[in-house]
C-alpha cells in the first residue's frame, strides 16, 4: 500500500520494511515505519537532520533492533550480516595517515571480515579491477584513501560495498560535504549502477534535489514517520504537514522544490529547518 | 677496513655473552612491536599503549619482590589493565582518555608501593631503575624461549585478525555491516598490545617502552602507504634502532665518565627519535618533488593541473 511500485509478487521486493518502531531511551525515535523496495529501484530516503534516516539504516543492517514490526532482505528476515546488503556509512572519516590505497579498501569490501591476511590471488586483483573502474575511480587507485577529494572518497566506498555483489545498496547521506559537481557525478553513477546491474539503491539526504531525476521514489522522514510513493504524492503540502504534524508549504521553483513552514492564515512564509541549512527563505535550497 | 669495524665495535663486543642476548632480544621484541604498533598508531592509541607499559612497573617490581620472571609480572599486570580499561569503557570515544588515565593512575599507585617494598627490602635502588628504564644488558639467557613465544603468539594474532583490525581502525561502522565483531576484535587488540608493549618494557623498560610501540611505526607510515608494508618497514626501524642503541652502549664503556657505561634505553629511544625526524624530512622531499613533477607537467600542458579530477561521470 506504501509501495511506489505496487509489485506484481510481494516476494519481488528487494527490501520490505514493514510497521516498524523503534524506542531508544525511553523516546519512539521511529514510528510504525513501512515501505518496500523493488531490484534495481533507486528509492531516496528524504528528510532533515535527526528524522530518524539513520536509525532507518541501522535496523536495516540488523545493528538495531526494533521495538515492532518486521524488515524482509531479499524475501529472508533479518540476519547480523547480510550479505544482499551493501552500505555506506555517514561520515566516514578517511585519516591522511591511514596506510590504504584505494584499491585497499575496495579490496576489503570483499574479505574485510576474514581471519588471517589476504593472498595474493588473481581472481581477487581483477575483481578490485573491474569495481575500481565501474566507480571511475582507476587513476586514483593507488592513491592513498586520506588524501583522495570527498567525491572520490564516496566512489571507493561505493565500490566496497559493490563488490561483494549486494542487491541493495544503502547510502547514509552520501551527498553531504560534496560540491555541486561531486554531488553530481555520485548520483549519476550511483544511478547508473542502479540501472545497469539492478541493484536497488536507498540513500538517505536532507536535500530532495539533487536526487529529483533519477528518484524512481521515495520515502520521506520527518519527526520518526515515513511516508512513501513517488515524489509527486508524498511531496504534497497535506501529506508532509501531517508527517511534521504542523502546516507545512511545498513550494516549486524552477523545477525545485523546497519544503517550508508557514502558520497557516499568516501572509508572511516562514522559513522551517531547511534541508539546506539555514538561509534566507528566498534563497533556501536553490543552490 | 678492520681498523674502521674496531673504531665502531669496541673490543669484545662480539664475544660478549649479554650482547648477544641483547642483540637477539632487541631484534626479536622490534619485530614484533613494529607489527602491534602500525595498529596503535593508526588507531590512535597510544596513549592507552603508554599506560599498559607503565602499569607494567607494578607487575615488574611485584615479580622482583616475589624472585620470579619480571616479564611475567609486566604482562601479567599489563593483560589485567587491558581488560580494566575495557570495562570502564576504552571501546567509548568519549571515555577513552579518561578510563586510560584511570587504570594508569590505579597502577601506578601499586607501582609506588611495590618499588618501596623493593627498596626496603633489598635495599637498592637498582631495580627501580632497571624497572623503568630498562637494561637490555641483564637480560639472561634463559628468558630467551619464553620471549620468543610470546612474540610467535602476538605476532600470529596479529595475523589472523589483520583484516579485521584494518576495516575496523578504517571505520568501525563499515566494519560492523561487513559482519566484522568489532569488539571482540578491539578487546583482542587491546590484550596484543599489552604483550608487545610488555615485551617492550622488558628491553627498554616500562617508561620507555611506547617509544618502540609508536616509534618505529610512526616513522614507517611517513614512508610507505600500504599497512604490510609498514609493518616491515617499522620492524626494521626498530631494529636498526636497538642494535644501533646497543653498540653505542657498549662503546659508551669508554666514553666519559670512564667505565660506566651509558643506558642502553637512553641510545635506543634516541635513535628512535632520530629515525622519527629523519622520515619527516625524507617524506617531505618526497612531497616537493612528486609536486614539482606534477606542476611541470601541467606546465607543459600534458596533462591536467589536478591529476585525479575526472573527466567523466555522466
Amino acid at each position: 500500500m506504501t509501495d511506489p511500485r505496487p509489485a506484481t509478487d510481494v516476494d519481488d521486493a528487494v527490501l520490505s520494511v514493514d510497521g516498524v518502531s523503534v524506542w531508544l531511551a525511553g523516546r519512539e525515535v521511529l514510528h510504525d515505519v513501512s515501505f518496500r523496495i523493488l531490484p534495481g529501484q533507486f528509492t531516496g530516503l528524504i528528510g532533515p537532520n535527526g528524522a530518524g534516516k539513520t536509525t532507518i539504516f541501522r535496523v536495516i543492517l540488523g545493528l538495531q533492533a526494533a521495538s515492532a514490526g518486521s524488515v524482509l532482505v531479499g524475501g529472508r528476515p533479518l540476519d547480523r550480516h547480510n550479505p544482499i546488503i551493501g552500505y555506506v556509512p555517514q561520515k566516514v572519516f578517511f585519516d591522511p595517515d591511514m596506510p590504504l590505497r584505494a584499491r585497499d579498501v575496495v579490496g576489503l569490501g570483499l574479505d574485510g571480515h576474514r581471519l588471517g591476511i589476504p593472498l595474493r590471488g588473481g581472481g581477487r586483483r581483477q575483481a578490485v579491477e573491474r569495481m575500481l573502474a565501474a566507480v571511475d575511480a582507476t587513476h586514483f587507485a593507488d592513491s592513498r584513501v586520506g588524501n583522495l577529494s570527498g567525491g572520490e572518497q564516496q566512489r571507493v566506498l561505493i565500490a566496497h560495498a559493490l563488490i561483494s555483489r549486494p542487491r541493495l545498496l544503502l547510502l547514509d547521506e552520501p551527498l553531504a560535504n560534496l560540491d555541486i559537481r561531486a554531488e553530481g557525478e555520485v548520483v549519476a553513477l550511483l544511478a547508473r549502477i542502479a540501472r545497469e546491474q539492478r541493484i536497488a539503491v536507498l540513500i538517505s539526504a536532507h536535500d530532495v534535489n539533487p536526487l529529483l531525476p533519477v528518484m524512481d521514489g521515495l520515502v520521506y522522514v520527518a519527526a520518526g514517520r515515513t511516508a512513501s510513493g513517488t515524489t509527486q504524492e508524498v511531496i504534497r503540502a497535506e501529506v508532509l504537514s501531517a508527517l511534521y504534524g504542523q502546516h507545512v508549504d511545498v513550494l516549486r521553483v524552477h523545477g525545485r522544490i523546497l519544503v517550508v513552514s508557514g502558520a497557516e492564515g499568516e501572509s508572511g512564509v516562514t522559513l522551517e529547518e531547511t534541508p539546506g541549512g539555514t538561509a534566507a527563505p528566498d534563497v533556501v535550497a536553490l543552490r | 677496513m678492520s681498523q674502521f669495524l674496531d673504531a665502531i665495535f669496541a673490543p669484545g663486543f662480539f664475544a660478549s655473552a649479554p650482547v648477544r642476548a641483547a642483540v637477539v632480544v632487541g631484534a626479536v621484541v622490534a619485530v614484533v612491536t613494529g607489527a602491534v604498533g602500525v595498529f596503535t598508531v593508526i588507531r590512535s592509541q597510544a596513549f592507552a599503549g603508554h599506560a599498559l607499559g607503565e602499569v607494567g612497573s607494578a607487575g615488574g617490581s611485584l615479580a622482583f619482590l616475589s624472585g620470579t620472571n619480571p616479564l611475567w609480572g609486566y604482562m601479567g599486570v599489563a593483560v589485567v589493565a587491558a581488560g580494566l580499561m575495557e570495562v570502564l569503557g576504552v571501546h567509548r570515544p568519549r571515555a577513552r582518555d579518561v578510563a586510560t588515565g584511570l587504570v594508569l593512575g590505579a597502577g601506578l599507585g601499586l607501582a609506588a608501593l611495590f618499588l618501596y617494598l623493593d627498596t626496603t627490602s633489598s635495599s637498592t635502588t637498582g631495580v627501580t631503575v632497571t624497572i623503568l628504564f630498562g637494561s637490555l644488558f641483564t637480560i639472561s639467557q634463559p628468558m630467551l624461549p619464553d620471549i620468543v613465544v610470546l612474540s610467535a603468539v602476538a605476532l600470529v594474532v596479529i595475523a589472523s585478525c589483520y583484516r579485521m583490525l584494518l576495516l575496523s581502525s578504517l571505520s568501525p561502522e563499515l566494519a560492523a555491516a561487513r559482519g566484522v565483531p568489532v569488539r571482540a576484535v578491539a578487546i583482542a587488540y587491546l590484550v596484543i598490545m599489552a604483550v608487545a608493549v610488555s615485551l617492550a618494557a622488558e628491553t627498554i623498560g616500562t617508561i620507555l617502552a611506547t617509544a618502540l610501540l609508536v616509534g618505529p611505526p610512526a616513522t614507517a607510515l611517513r614512508l610507505t602507504k600500504r599497512p604490510g608494508g609498514a609493518m616491515v618497514v617499522a620492524g626494521l626501524v626498530g631494529v636498526a634502532a636497538v642494535w644501533i642503541g646497543i653498540v653505542l652502549a657498549y662503546d659508551s664503556f669508554y666514553w666519559p665518565p670512564v667505565d660506566h657505561g651509558w643506558p642502553v634505553s637512553f641510545f635506543v629511544v634516541a635513535m628512535v627519535f632520530v629515525f622519527y625526524l629523519g622520515s619527516g624530512a625524507v617524506a617531505a622531499w618526497a612531497r616537493a618533488r612528486r609536486d614539482r613533477r606534477v606542476g611541470a607537467l601541467a606546465a607543459m600542458g600534458e596533462s591536467g593541473c589536478e591529476p585525479h579530477v575526472d573527466a567523466d561521470a555522466a
